[in-house]
């Protein structure tokens, strides 16, 4: 460890550490004969115990199928599962637990909101407005409707820092304008966008609002309502859940009003030949059998951020970005990417003469996990000019001694290709 | 030393290094006769190779593009190595390196000998992760000789 290292450790506030690795099994494995740091929470969240046992528990002592037995186990296996969304309404601040959705995670929210919504309510020429920083879920979803309907797609730019340019987004934005789809916090350089004022700005233009909180939803609070969106997307597993469960909330005027966009089981009321009728929101868009354990322990995952507060774990994860921030401005020949003023615990940089695969490489063999490459987001990376970047991506498990790693590491990428400066 | 660091300088070698900084070949062919792209969804490495065949001999081969250290040094060694030689020794070539990368039986066998300097990507079996950055410009090098229109991938 070098003389700049410690001195920022030591600087480092108590803040950026919640002491929670021991609730993480997967923590105390070694990589390469190293200590696991895991710096890759933005691609997914390790799991606490508490959430492997939810799902352990469920399998053991409530396994049934939902919505028809008429058998003791069925009903208790229900009522866990209508808990959990619930548990989700409370956590996002639902007006009805009906409004909550249950999917396989963000992208397939969304794909149940461009069927579904998009394709009964989008005509030609109808506009839909994106960002520069979406996440390749939140494009592809909408250039699919756009062949269907015939209806086009306006890009709000993004400045050097990574933020989106207001006056652009105040100029594409028309009466023509239908969606707003934008995400919460930006999947690649943690910009938070305003979501809020350009829900706000949206509505007035009669335009209906989306917002993909896949990497908001573990980083700070959400509240819906505050929000004043009418859709919000996010992943169980990138807050500590399962993987494949997620949720879409929808204002219940708006889910009352939209078609099935899967059909099967669970999601009608009558079916004969003829004709079949679909059930109320939210079954109406849950056909088939649903993950019930993953909503169980994505219930769980709650329960456990919760415990916490999500509101210390923003206040951690800010700090320790702080920390991390100008570990990395310190180490000659790294260039962060995304420094917007309001950010999430993502940090994206370069290494100046290393390619982002060989960095991820080599801080591999120092078991420092982190991501390399565009991030599932092309156009942004295009934006600036680079084929990818490095993301260390923070969670409610990282502290200093993490963020001291991934420097320790850097310099050994630096020595391995010759490229450390010795003069700082 | 641990396991890892030994197979991190088996994997980056100086003669690797060497090649990223400068990349032997590295420019578009104006009198090419045969062009392919090749790309790597994956991680977004993009290169073009372009050859000069006369008589079923490769004479000249270049590339242009923008890769990681591995599919960089790969594609540049990998014009020194096919210059000159026969089209179809130049695909047996592809078969070799590629099993060297892949093929646990292959290591220190003697296809890697007839491989040349091409043996320093041996050390690219420990990272599978890797084996699509090194062939990357074999694929696109492949297809440039049949005449592929679709940019090759590594998927």
């Amino acid at each position: 460890m070098n003389a700049a290292t410690e001195d920022l450790s030591a600087r480092a506030p108590a803040a950026t550490s919640l002491g929670r690795t021991h609730d993480f099994p997967i923590l105390a494995r070694p990589v390469h004969g190293r200590r696991l740091v895991y710096l890759d929470n933005g691609a997914t969240t390790q799991k606490p115990e508490a959430v492997i046992e939810a799902e352990r528990r469920f399998y053991r002592e409530s396994n049934a199928n939902i919505h028809r037995g008429v058998h003791w186990l069925s009903q208790h296996a229900t009522d866990l599962y209508e808990a959990a969304r619930r548990t989700v309404q409370h956590f996002i601040n639902a007006a009805h637990a009906e409004e909550v959705v249950f999917t396989r995670g963000t992208t397939e929210a969304i794909n149940l909101v461009a069927h579904s919504w998009g394709r009964s309510a989008l005509r030609a020429g109808d506009e839909i407005l994106l960002t520069t920083l979406e996440h390749h879920s939140n494009i592809v979803p909408w250039q699919l409707l756009c062949e269907q309907t015939g209806a086009l797609i306006k890009v709000v730019p993004v400045s050097d820092t990574g933020e989106l340019d207001l006056d652009a987004f105040d100029t594409l934005l028309n009466e023509r304008t239908r969606l707003l789809a934008i995400t919460h916090v930006s999947n690649a350089l943690g910009t938070i966008n305003p979501v809020a004022m350009l829900a706000a700005k949206a509505h007035a233009v009669g335009a209906t609002v989306l917002v993909d909180g896949a990497q908001a939803v573990a980083h700070h609070k959400v509240d819906v309502q505050a929000l004043g969106c009418d859709f919000y997307a996010f992943s169980g597993h990138k807050l500590y859940g399962p993987t494949g469960i997620g949720a879409l909330w929808g204002r219940a005027e708006l889910l009352a009003a939209m078609p099935p966009w899967q059909g099967g089981g669970d999601m009608i009321r009558t079916v004969s030949f003829a004709r079949s009728t679909y059930a109320d929101a939210p079954q109406r868009f849950e056909a088939g059998t649903p993950n019930i354990a993953g909503s169980v322990a994505l219930a769980a995952a709650i329960d456990y951020v919760s415990a916490i507060g999500i509101e210390r774990i923003a206040a951690h994860e800010h700090a320790l970005l702080a920390h991390a921030s100008a570990a990395l401005a310190a180490i000659p020949g790294v260039r962060l990417i995304g420094t917007a003023a309001d950010k999430a615990g993502i940090l994206s940089f370069m290494v100046e003469h290393i390619h982002p695969h060989d960095l991820g490489t080599i801080l591999d063999s120092e078991g420092v996990a982190i991501r390399a490459g565009h991030h599932c987001a092309m156009p942004l990376m295009t934006r600036f000019g680079i084929p990818g970047t490095a993301r260390a991506s923070l969670g409610v498990y990282n502290d200093a001694a993490d963020i001291a790693a991934l420097v320790n590491a850097i310099h050994k990428a630096q020595d391995l290709f010759g490229t450390r400066s010795t003069t700082p | 030393m641990s396991g890892i660091d030994g197979n991190l300088r088996e994997l980056y070698q100086e003669v690797i290094f060497d090649h990223n900084r400068q990349p032997r070949n590295f420019h578009p062919m104006t009198d090419a006769d045969h062009h392919a792209d090749g790309h790597n969804p994956l991680c977004g490495d993009q290169l073009t190779v372009y050859l000069r065949i006369v008589a079923d001999t490769v004479v000249d081969a270049s590339f242009v593009g923008h890769g990681c250290a591995i599919s960089t040094a790969s594609a540049s060694l990998m014009t020194e190595a096919i210059k000159g030689r026969p089209v179809d020794e130049v695909e047996a070539l592809f078969h070799a390196f590629h099993a060297m990368l892949t093929d646990a039986s292959a290591a220190d066998g003697a296809p890697a000998a007839a491989l040349g300097k091409l043996a320093v990507f041996a050390g690219v079996r420990e990272f599978p992760a890797r084996v699509k950055c090194a062939t990357l410009a074999w694929h696109t090098l492949h297809n440039a000789i049949i005449g592929a229109q679709a940019p090759a991938r590594t998927e």
